[in-house]
């Protein structure tokens, strides 16, 4: 137990570390880039010369990079995580509020897609010895899949939105609710949900079941599990006792990276469907130079991918009894 | 089934082509097995030696089921075992149990050394749990591992200690033949030694017919009764250990028609 908290510990300790180099790295590329929030206003001849230098006094931007780094960790550490030129508020509850939305799309599209991905794959692995022809199948359609782009699938999914008004074409809510109880608000957030969900499920398929194919089939090649075929031991128990967990380690790897792109995933998937969640947010913030909500949205997102892969490190530590013995760093 | 049966083990006629190559591919036959026969009396031991890709491996894979034979059969006891159906099938495999190349790759590394050794009974269903950890502790202390190790998992094991443990998996179910294969590569002479006794004490105590499959010859003729040597999935000499012994001496001096010998034993020179 001892041993386990050390790891846990020590994960988070490094963790911490790379949040601050990437924190670095994107103050540095931002300042970077050409032009700011206030070079637009300079364009206007309302708004005079005197105006944009007190704005620019006033959000600190006049400050060389590393004081204003620091007054930004000092903000995180409040939680306000710096302040948005465009809405001229702190970032924190803007991102949060999007931030919910996209991880409701994502959420439920990775739960769908790993539900799905896992049997399938098991399936294509096993069936490849006796039916050939569902294995060759997957891998036609998968490969079909892979090569078509995210955005290509998400306007087919709104032409169909159109064409048969099945689905509601973009939005998160309608703008007059047809039924004001919970049960109604809750079917309208699903039916717009179906078309994105869509789009992020077929999108991430094909490379969660091909992984999940794949490490079956290693796990099935192991010497071992043809030792415990050779003893005569039950087809399911084979699967289920001995391949599976043979399996498990790259998928958990794999799934804590599933979990760590929650936020990104769906980016490009929201601004087509115009989902209200953290991509739009996002592009319009990259698009006005909006500095603060571009680096809070690349925390946030970097944040998720240190999460993921730390649960994964934590589960495969519970799970491999070679790690938990040797005690990897 | 017939008691009075000569052999406990018999080959009769197998053949086994592997094919390569899809569809769109050139395909390539690999005949792995070309028409084997062979036969292993109670409480004897056949070696059966070659080169590499000889075909002994797949030999032992069709014995104990892992591969199927596209020709010939298997008679246990003198009962052919194509002609059993599943059910009956899962008994008569009991009985013969195969030995590993490679302990390590064998064992499963996420289950302790109990658990390894009591599977085989857990599927074969006879017994409680109690009895089924007794009689696997009891198979671990006669191959020579303390029951202290029970909760110990593959890879805290030294070499030869899982190779013991893979014979004790083997052992639990009772089987009357056990293939070894290869089980004493990447062993030092003395626990290949250890080893080899622990084999012997069993064959005497239990009654065990082995099928001790290698390419060195010391060894294979130290344990065995009879030798088959094998070569491109054929079996080309088949005579008793001392036969084989002197035919060999005879072989290397004349040189003549020891070809097949000496490229089943490719360039050993063991003896």
């Amino acid at each position: 137990m001892y041993r386990s908290m050390w790891f846990i510990v020590r994960r988070l300790f490094y963790s911490l570390f790379l949040l601050l180099g990437v924190s670095v790295l994107s103050f540095v590329f931002l300042q970077f880039a050409p032009g700011n929030f206030f070079d637009e206003m300079r364009l206007s001849p309302q708004i005079s010369r005197q105006t944009i230098a007190d704005l620019h006094r006033q959000y600190g931007m006049d400050k060389p990079l590393p004081v204003r780094y620091f007054s930004w960790l000092q903000s995180v550490a409040k939680g306000d995580w710096g302040v948005s030129f465009a809405y001229n508020a702190p970032v924190a509850p803007l991102i949060l509020e999007r931030s919910a939305n996209t991880l409701l799309l994502t959420g439920t599209a990775t739960l769908l897609s790993w539900t799905i991905a896992l049997p399938a794959g098991i399936l294509c692995a096993v069936a490849r010895r006796r039916q050939p022809w569902i294995d060759h199948a997957a891998d036609l359609l998968t490969t079909l899949l892979l090569v078509t782009p995210d955005l290509l699938l998400a306007l087919g999914v709104l032409w169909i939105a159109l064409h048969t008004r099945w689905l509601h074409a973009g939005g998160m809510l309608s703008a007059e609710l047809p039924d004001e109880n919970l049960w109604g608000h809750l079917k309208d957030l699903a039916s717009h949900l179906i078309g994105p969900l869509i789009v992020l499920v077929v999108g991430s398929l094909p490379v969660l079941l091909r992984h999940v194919r794949a490490a079956m089939l290693d796990a099935l090649d192991l010497p071992c599990i043809q030792a415990v075929q050779a003893h005569g031991i039950s087809h399911p128990r084979i699967l289920f006792r001995h391949a599976l967990p043979g399996a498990a380690a790259p998928l958990i790897s794999l799934f804590g990276f599933s979990l760590g792109s929650l936020l990104s995933a769906s980016l490009l998937v929201e601004v087509v469907m115009n989902w209200p969640g953290l991509g739009p947010l996002l592009l319009e913030a990259i698009l006005a130079r909006d500095f603060y909500v571009v680096i809070a949205a690349v925390m946030f997102s970097a944040l998720f991918l240190v999460g993921g892969m730390l649960l994964a490190d934590v589960l495969l530590f519970f799970l491999d009894p070679r790690i938990r013995t040797e005690g990897i760093a | 089934m017939h008691p009075s049966s000569e052999f406990v083990l018999e080959a009769r006629c197998l053949s086994k082509t592997y094919t390569q190559g899809r569809w769109w591919q050139r395909k390539f036959h690999c005949r792995a097995l070309d028409n084997v026969s062979l036969a292993l009396r109670p409480g004897r031991t056949l070696a059966l030696v070659g080169a590499s890709g000889s075909g002994k491996t797949t030999l032992a894979m069709c014995i104990v089921g892992l591969e199927n034979p596209d020709v010939g059969e298997i008679l246990l006891n003198g009962m052919s075992l194509r002609s059993l159906n599943k059910s009956a099938q899962m008994p008569a495999r009991r009985e013969i149990q195969l030995i590993f190349q490679d302990s390590a790759g064998a064992l499963n590394p996420r289950m302790s050394a109990i658990h390894i050794v009591e599977e085989p009974l857990l599927i074969h269903g006879q017994c409680s749990r109690v009895e089924r950890l007794e009689f696997a502790l009891t198979m671990m202390e006669q191959v020579g591992i303390s029951s202290n190790w029970m909760d110990r998992l593959p890879h805290e094991f030294s070499g030869g200690q899982r190779q013991r443990l893979a014979i004790a998996r083997a052992l639990v179910l009772k089987p009357r033949v056990l293939i070894l294969d290869e089980v004493f590569v990447g062993l030092d002479l003395s626990i290949q030694g250890q080893i080899a006794n622990l084999l012997l004490d069993l064959q005497q105590t239990a009654g065990l017919s082995y099928i001790c499959i290698s390419h060195n010859l010391a060894i294979a003729g130290q344990i065995a009764d009879t030798i088959a040597v094998m070569d491109q999935g054929r079996i080309v000499v088949h005579s008793s250990t001392e036969e084989f012994f002197n035919r060999w001496q005879h072989f290397n001096t004349t040189s003549l028609s020891s070809a097949p010998v000496r490229s089943a034993m490719g360039a050993h020179s063991g003896v």
